[in-house]
């Protein structure tokens, strides 16, 4: 037993990804559950509108952390501002009575913590819930797992499909093919981006007849979006390739993206409820804005230009990520250079250069 | 191909991964229309140096010609085809990639599916083909755009003696048809078989030159005897001994012998160290 046990050590600490991942994903599920895992959002921004909008916003809970007064506008600049996510929740004031309080639905948490405050205190006025009038799970969730989705045949497929080819040998015979590295790399992506397209169609389609999850914005707009984060997702199987020998590395390395991708994105935990620091890693996750953009365009029927900063910071990442992925792979498949030109018209010479370390 | 009769190789070539020198100070041609052997054990820098003539690799000090990758074919040690397509796909892939047309892959794949014996396996998916099989399919896929240079790592380890004598035969129709043929291979009596010879240890080149020329400079005598002469370096072969006698003179108890290329192999190796007896 003892020989048995001695020669998985060893074995457990060569495996130097392994014994990472099975130190850092405690730790890191630790710090997510501690600071992120949080249903409870403490203060939902408002904007506060209509000739009474001063002297209401100074009266209003705690809770709601007034961020714009606007005594000038009306119940359209409010709906306005909830559907282009300015706020979750806003004020109408009238001339007289009770002012109207819309809760933006397809912000779930905090829509639920407005109203459960709001019906639970006398006097105040009845919220009306927009966009997702019942707060149903399910019409927030689907959008978001469609990212989720995305992430895993992106990333996952993508990274195993790459590997496999290193794994077995021929992408050492690519390489040596009259190929430009991203006639290889477009080539081994065509296939995974269209397998992904029509799981996304397949999905919106369940999400909107079996789920009821509103379809209320631009499927153009949703479309670029989408192919945004699927750059983002398939740059991001291509990095983790190019530093996996194996299959099971990159599956490792894959879940080790798609966890904090999946907890710290707002798909499951709102960001609001989240510790700032917590909150900021979120920011930098491209599912982080895929699930802003997915809920704006189905849930809330926001327009293009609502969304151009979820659409900015995809294509962002996108560019740093699939930028990187490709010189990465470029040097893996032609460390001679020798693929600038398929067809040299005369007989290459590699005259001596500084190598480059670690050839595979 | 190429009316050329250019000779592709490598000058002062040296490759390094890291720190690590891999391949130090060679040469070596590989002339139009011939097969040269590369021969050397395990880390000897065979696959460096191929990969270095193929592009794979890029060279730390040295020239290294070669034709344009649409006139190259490789092999590499690994299985060289795509497991999970058929032979049919492995060569249609292959023939598109180097840009034969249609008329001429429909052309080149029956040629080659005849030469190589695989037609009826046409259909079969390559990961279901022996071990044979499919290298000659690997080196089918090399050949499929009659390239100017053909370079092969180890094409017949693991293979059974009549595919490696059916691969053998193939390469030397390539280079009938005016290929340069670059192949490395551990087994010496494989290189006696080709037009040059480079014997690599170490990442240095010992010997090199046709397998007369080779032979030929082999300095002493190399002796055989039924049991281990006393103070040479010996090996064994088959069930007896031979050992190598710098100075020429046949200890007691053993007789000289005609040497052959792993002789030659064995000699170089211990002129450079000594202690290295088998």
């Amino acid at each position: 037993m003892w020989a048995m046990a001695m020669k998985e050590f060893r074995q457990m600490r060569r495996d130097r990804r392994t014994l990472a991942m099975m130190i850092l994903l405690p730790v890191l599920l630790l710090v997510v559950f501690g600071y992120a895992a949080s249903f409870d959002v403490d203060r939902v921004e408002t904007v506060v509108v209509g000739p009474r909008a001063e002297q209401v916003a100074a009266a209003l809970p705690d809770r709601l952390d007034v961020v714009r007064v606007a005594p000038g506008e009306g119940r359209q600049a409010a709906v306005e501002a909830l559907r282009d996510a300015d706020a979750t929740v806003a004020v109408v004031t009238g001339d007289g009575g009770q002012p109207q309080v819309l809760v933006d639905g397809a912000d779930l948490f905090s829509a639920r913590a407005v109203v459960t405050e709001l019906r639970g205190r006398p006097g105040l006025p009845t919220p009306e819930v927009l966009f997702n009038p019942g707060l149903e799970t399910s019409a927030i969730m689907v959008p978001g797992l469609m990212g989720v989705v995305l992430v895993f045949v992106g990333t996952i497929a993508t990274a195993l499909g790459v590997v496999r080819e290193r794994q077995s040998g021929t992408l050492e015979q690519l390489a040596v093919m009259p190929f430009r590295a991203r006639d290889v790399l477009a080539g081994k992506l065509l296939p995974y981006l269209g397998v992904a397209v029509v799981d996304l169609a397949v999905i919106v389609a369940v999400g909107v007849l079996l789920f009821d999850v509103p379809f209320n914005g631009s499927p153009l707009v949703f479309a670029l979006g989408a192919v945004e984060f699927l750059f983002v997702t398939v740059g991001i199987g291509v990095l983790i390739s190019t530093v996996s020998e194996t299959q099971g590395q990159a599956i490792q390395l894959a879940i080790m993206t798609m966890l904090p991708q999946i907890l710290l994105s707002g798909l499951i935990f709102p960001l609001q409820a989240m510790a700032p620091g917590v909150r900021w890693i979120g920011y930098l996750l491209p599912l982080t804005w895929f699930v802003q953009l997915a809920r704006g365009v189905m849930v809330r029927g926001a327009p293009f230009e609502a969304l151009l900063l979820p659409l900015g910071m995809l294509a962002v990442l996108g560019a740093v990520v699939f930028g990187l992925s490709i010189a990465r792979f470029r040097r893996d498949l032609a460390p001679a250079g020798r693929h600038r030109d398929p067809e040299p018209a005369e007989a290459e010479q590699a005259e001596a250069a500084p190598s480059r370390a670690g050839a595979r | 191909m190429s009316p050329s009769r250019a000779a592709w190789g490598c000058q002062g070539l040296s490759v390094r991964y890291g720190a690590k020198l891999a391949l130090e100070d060679v040469t070596f041609e590989a002339p139009a229309g011939t097969v040269a052997a590369v021969v050397g054990g395990d880390g000897a820098g065979k696959t460096s140096l191929l990969r270095a003539l193929a592009g794979t690799v890029r060279p730390a000090a040295g020239t290294v010609r070669r034709p344009p990758a649409r006139r190259l074919g490789y092999v590499s040690a690994g299985p060289g085809v795509w497991t999970d397509l058929t032979v049919d796909e492995n060569l249609g892939f292959a023939g598109r990639a180097y840009g034969l047309s249609a008329d001429e892959l429909d052309r080149r794949v029956g040629w080659l599916l005849d030469r190589t014996g695989l037609a009826e396996a046409r259909d079969r998916l390559a990961g279901r083909l022996s071990g044979g099989m499919r290298q000659k399919l690997a080196l089918a896929m090399a050949v499929a755009h009659e390239p100017d240079l053909l370079i092969l790592d180890e094409p017949t380890t693991g293979v059974d003696p009549v595919s490696r004598a059916e691969l053998w035969r193939l390469l030397a129709s390539s280079a009938a048809d005016g290929a340069a043929v670059v192949v490395a291979t551990t087994y010496l009596d494989e290189a006696e078989r080709a037009a040059t010879v480079l014997l690599l240890d170490r990442g240095r080149a010992l010997l090199a030159g046709t397998p007369d020329e080779v032979l030929a400079a082999t300095p002493g005598l190399v002796v055989e005897g039924p049991a281990r002469p006393e103070g040479l370096a010996s090996w064994r072969r088959g069930a007896r001994w031979r050992a190598w006698s710098p100075d020429g003179s046949a200890p007691p108890g053993t007789s000289p012998v005609t040497i052959d290329l792993e002789d030659a192999a064995i000699v170089a190796q211990l002129r450079e160290d000594p202690g290295r007896a088998a």
